[in-house]
C-alpha cells in the first residue's frame, strides 16, 4: 500500500478505502434485497435496525482499532464484556438508585483490567496474544465460578440505553456515533494518538525517538477495556441483565478483531484509523439485514462472513510485495 | 519416574539412547520439568495414575490436544496463526456423521474425504496467506467463521447422527496383546506416530529448516532462496491435516457435538507457547509443543482431583500461561 490510508494532515482525516467497499456492500445488498428479498431495504427502518446491530459490536471494535493500531490484539474483550455484564445487572437488582455504583464498579473493572493488561505486556515482555488470552480466561473462570446463570437485573430507566429514542434516532445508535467521534478526536487530533500511530508503525524507533512507548500502549489497552464495558453495559441493558456467557456467544474477541482490519487497521499496527472500524462493523450489519430479508439461515450467512473477512482485507493486501505471514 | 517416560520417548531430537538420565533432564526445557512435577503431584493423589494403564489412559484423553499442538507448532514457526483448526475439527466430526449416514461400510472413504478436506482447507489457508498477503491470522480467522457455519449449515445447527464403530475406534478402544503393555489405546499409537513423524519434519528435514527460517526473518528467508509460498502452504497442509487426526479421535473419544472443536485453537497455540515457541516465527520444538499439551491436561486432571471446579480450572489456566511465558521472557532478557 503506497498511499496512507488516512492522511496525517492535522484536522484532515480521508476517508478510508474501506467505505468503497462498504459502498458496495451496501449496493449488492439493496439490488438482492429488492429482486429476490421480502420488505424494502432502504426503508428508515431498515436502516435504523442496520446501526442498532452495529451498537455492541461497534462500541468495542470501535476499542480494540486503538490497541491494534499499536501493534497490540486485545483477545480478553469478550470475557470483559461478559464481567460487566452480570456485575452491572447484578449490583443494580433492578433499583434505578444503584445504577451510578454499578456503573462505576464495572469502569473501575475496565480500568483495571485495561491496565493490567497493558502492565503484562509491556512490563512483563509477554506476547499480547497470550496476555490478553490468559487474563480473558482468567476472568472467565472467576466469573463462572461465582455466577451461572442470569443475575440480577438492570434498572427499568437503565434500559434507555438500549431502548430509549432521542427524536427519531435511537439512544445506542447516539451512543456509538458519540464513541465514534471521541475515538476519531483521541485519535487523530491529540498528542496520544499521533504517539499511537508511531509505536504502531515502528515501536523500537518510537522508543529511540524518546517516546514512552510503554504508556501508549497500557493507555490503548485501557482503551479498548472501558470499550469493552461499554458495551457490556449496553447488552446488560437490552438483555435485562447479564449472564455469564453472552460476550462469548457474541464472539466479541474474534469479531472485533476481524472488523478492525476489515476496515483497513493494518493487523501489525501503524496504518488505519477509527473510521474504518465503524464501516468493518457497518459492513457486518448490512450483510446480516440482507441474509435476514433474503431468508438465509444463521449459518450460510456465517459462511460468507467468514469470506467477507477474508475478501476485504485481500482487496487491499494483494498488491503489497512484502512478506506477510 | 514412570511418569516421564512418555514424554522422553516422544523425543526424537535427542542424542544418543545411552546417555544418562540426569543429564538429559538437565538439558530439558522447563517445560518437561513442570511436567513431571505435576504429574508426581497427580501420582500422590492417585497412585492409579502412576501405572501403565493410568498413563495410558492419560495420554489417550491428551492426543488430540497433543497432536493439533504439533500440527499447529508448523504454522507458528513459520511466524502465522492457524485459528481455523477449532472449526476444522467440528466440520470433521459433525461431516462424517452426516456422509457416514450411519453405515460402517462407509466410514473409510468418509475418512479419505476429511483427510482431503484438510488438506483443501491447509491449501488455502496457506495461498491467501503467501499469495494474497492476508496475515495468516485474517485468513484463518476468516476460516473459522466459514467452517464452523459451514458445518452448522450441513446439519441444521444441531448434532445429527451418529458415528458408527468402526470410526470410534481410533478415539475411545484400545489395541489388546501387545506385550508388556497388556492394551494401549489407538489414539496412544496415532499421536506417537504423529509425533515422530512431525519432529522428523521439522527438525531434520530442509523444509522444517526453511520453515524455522522462514519465521525468523522472512525476507532474509525469500532472498537466500526460500520458495516461501511452498514452504508457507506445507505448514498450513500440516496443521489442517493434524486437525483432521484431532477430530477423528475426538469424534470417536465423545461423539457427535456441535461445540466439539471450539476454543481448540487457542489451546494448541497455548500449548506450543509453553513448550517453547516464539509467536511470529523463528523457534520452537516439536517435543516441546508435545509437552505442552501434555502438561495442559495433566494440569486439568490435577486441578479435578484437587476438586477445582472447570470454570476456576479454565482460569487458572491463563495464569499459567502467562507466567511461563513471562518467566521465558525475563529468563531470554537475563542471558
Amino acid at each position: 500500500m503506497s498511499r496512507p490510508l488516512i492522511s496525517r494532515k492535522p484536522g484532515r482525516v480521508a476517508l478510508p478505502p474501506t467505505f468503497l467497499f462498504l459502498a458496495g456492500v451496501f449496493v449488492a445488498a439493496w439490488v438482492l434485497v429488492s429482486l429476490f428479498g421480502r420488505g424494502q431495504f432502504l426503508s428508515a427502518a431498515n436502516i435504523t435496525n442496520i446501526f442498532i446491530r452495529s451498537v455492541a459490536l461497534g462500541i468495542v471494535a470501535l476499542g480494540q482499532s486503538f490497541t491494534i493500531l499499536g501493534g497490540s490484539i486485545d483477545l480478553s474483550v469478550a470475557h470483559l464484556i461478559s464481567v460487566t455484564a452480570v456485575m452491572s445487572s447484578f449490583i443494580m437488582q433492578g433499583d434505578s438508585a444503584n445504577i451510578a455504583r454499578a456503573v462505576a464498579v464495572v469502569v473501575a473493572i475496565g480500568l483495571g483490567v485495561g491496565l493490567l493488561n497493558g502492565l503484562i505486556i509491556t512490563k512483563l515482555r509477554v506476547n499480547a496474544l497470550i496476555a490478553t488470552l490468559g487474563t480473558g480466561l482468567f476472568m472467565q473462570g472467576l466469573l463462572s465460578t461465582s455466577f451461572q446463570n442470569f443475575a440480577g437485573a438492570v434498572a427499568p430507566e437503565f434500559e434507555v440505553f438500549a431502548y430509549g429514542t432521542w427524536g427519531p434516532v435511537p439512544i445506542p445508535v447516539v451512543v456509538l456515533l458519540i464513541v465514534a467521534a471521541i475515538g476519531m478526536l483521541v485519535m487523530h487530533r491529540t498528542r496520544f494518538g499521533a504517539h499511537l500511530y508511531a509505536v504502531g508503525g515502528n515501536s523500537e524507533v518510537a522508543r529511540l525517538s524518546g517516546l514512552r512507548t510503554d504508556r501508549v500502549l497500557i493507555g490503548a489497552h485501557i482503551i479498548a477495556s472501558l470499550s469493552a464495558v461499554l458495551t457490556g453495559l449496553f447488552i446488560a441493558a437490552r438483555l435485562g441483565a447479564g449472564a455469564p456467557w453472552v460476550g462469548q456467544d457474541g464472539v466479541y474477541d474474534l469479531e472485533s478483531i476481524a472488523a478492525v482490519v476489515v476496515g483497513g487497521t493494518a493487523l501489525a499496527g501503524g496504518r488505519g484509523g477509527v473510521l474504518g472500524t465503524l464501516a468493518g462493523v457497518l459492513i457486518f450489519s448490512i450483510m446480516d439485514a440482507m441474509f435476514n430479508q433474503l431468508g438465509t439461515g444463521a449459518f450460510l450467512k456465517q459462511v460468507f462472513r467468514g469470506f467477507i473477512i477474508i475478501a476485504a482485507v485481500a482487496s487491499y493486501s494483494f498488491r503489497s510485495k512484502e512478506e506477510v505471514s | 519416574m514412570n511418569d516421564a517416560h512418555p514424554t522422553t520417548a516422544q523425543e526424537p531430537t535427542r542424542g544418543a539412547a545411552g546417555r544418562r538420565w540426569w543429564e538429559v533432564l538437565r538439558r530439558l526445557p522447563p517445560i518437561f520439568v513442570v511436567l513431571l512435577a505435576i504429574c508426581v503431584w497427580i501420582s500422590f493423589l492417585n497412585p492409579r495414575f502412576a501405572t501403565v494403564p493410568g498413563i495410558m489412559s492419560f495420554l489417550m484423553r491428551a492426543a488430540p490436544a497433543a497432536i493439533l499442538a504439533a500440527g499447529q507448532l508448523f504454522v507458528i514457526v513459520s511466524g502465522g496463526f492457524d485459528l481455523s483448526v477449532g472449526s476444522l475439527i467440528t466440520l470433521v466430526v459433525l461431516g462424517s456423521s452426516m456422509l457416514i449416514g450411519g453405515d460402517p461400510a462407509n466410514t473409510w472413504w468418509v475418512i479419505a474425504v476429511m483427510f482431503l478436506i484438510g488438506m483443501a482447507v491447509g491449501v488455502f489457508n496457506g495461498a491467501v496467506t503467501s499469495w494474497l498477503r492476508v496475515p495468516s491470522f485474517i485468513t484463518t480467522l476468516g476460516m473459522l467463521v466459514t467452517l464452523k457455519g459451514f458445518a452448522l449449515l450441513w446439519t441444521g445447527g444441531a448434532p445429527r447422527g451418529f458415528l458408527p464403530n468402526n470410526f470410534r475406534v481410533f478415539g475411545r478402544n484400545r489395541v489388546t496383546g501387545i506385550p508388556g503393555l497388556e492394551e494401549v489405546p489407538y489414539a496412544v499409537i496415532i499421536l506417537l506416530v504423529v509425533a515422530v513423524a512431525a519432529g522428523y519434519l521439522l527438525h531434520r528435514t530442509g523444509w522444517g529448516k526453511q520453515l524455522i527460517a522462514l519465521g525468523d526473518n522472512p525476507r532474509a528467508a525469500r532472498l537466500s532462496g526460500v520458495p516461501t509460498a511452498r514452504v508457507r502452504i506445507g505448514a498450513f497442509i500440516a496443521s489442517s491435516t493434524s486437525a483432521v487426526i484431532a477430530g477423528i479421535l475426538l469424534g470417536g473419544f465423545s461423539g457427535v457435538s456441535t461445540n466439539v472443536g471450539d476454543g481448540q485453537e487457542l489451546s494448541a497455540i497455548s500449548a506450543t507457547v509453553l513448550g517453547g515457541a516464539k509467536l511470529l516465527g523463528g523457534r520452537g520444538t516439536m517435543a516441546g509443543a508435545i509437552a505442552g499439551a501434555l502438561t495442559l491436561q495433566a494440569l486439568f486432571t490435577l486441578l479435578n482431583l484437587l476438586g477445582w471446579p472447570k470454570p476456576l480450572r479454565d482460569g487458572l489456566q491463563g495464569l499459567i500461561i502467562i507466567g511461563a511465558v513471562a518467566y521465558t521472557a525475563w529468563r531470554e532478557r537475563r542471558s
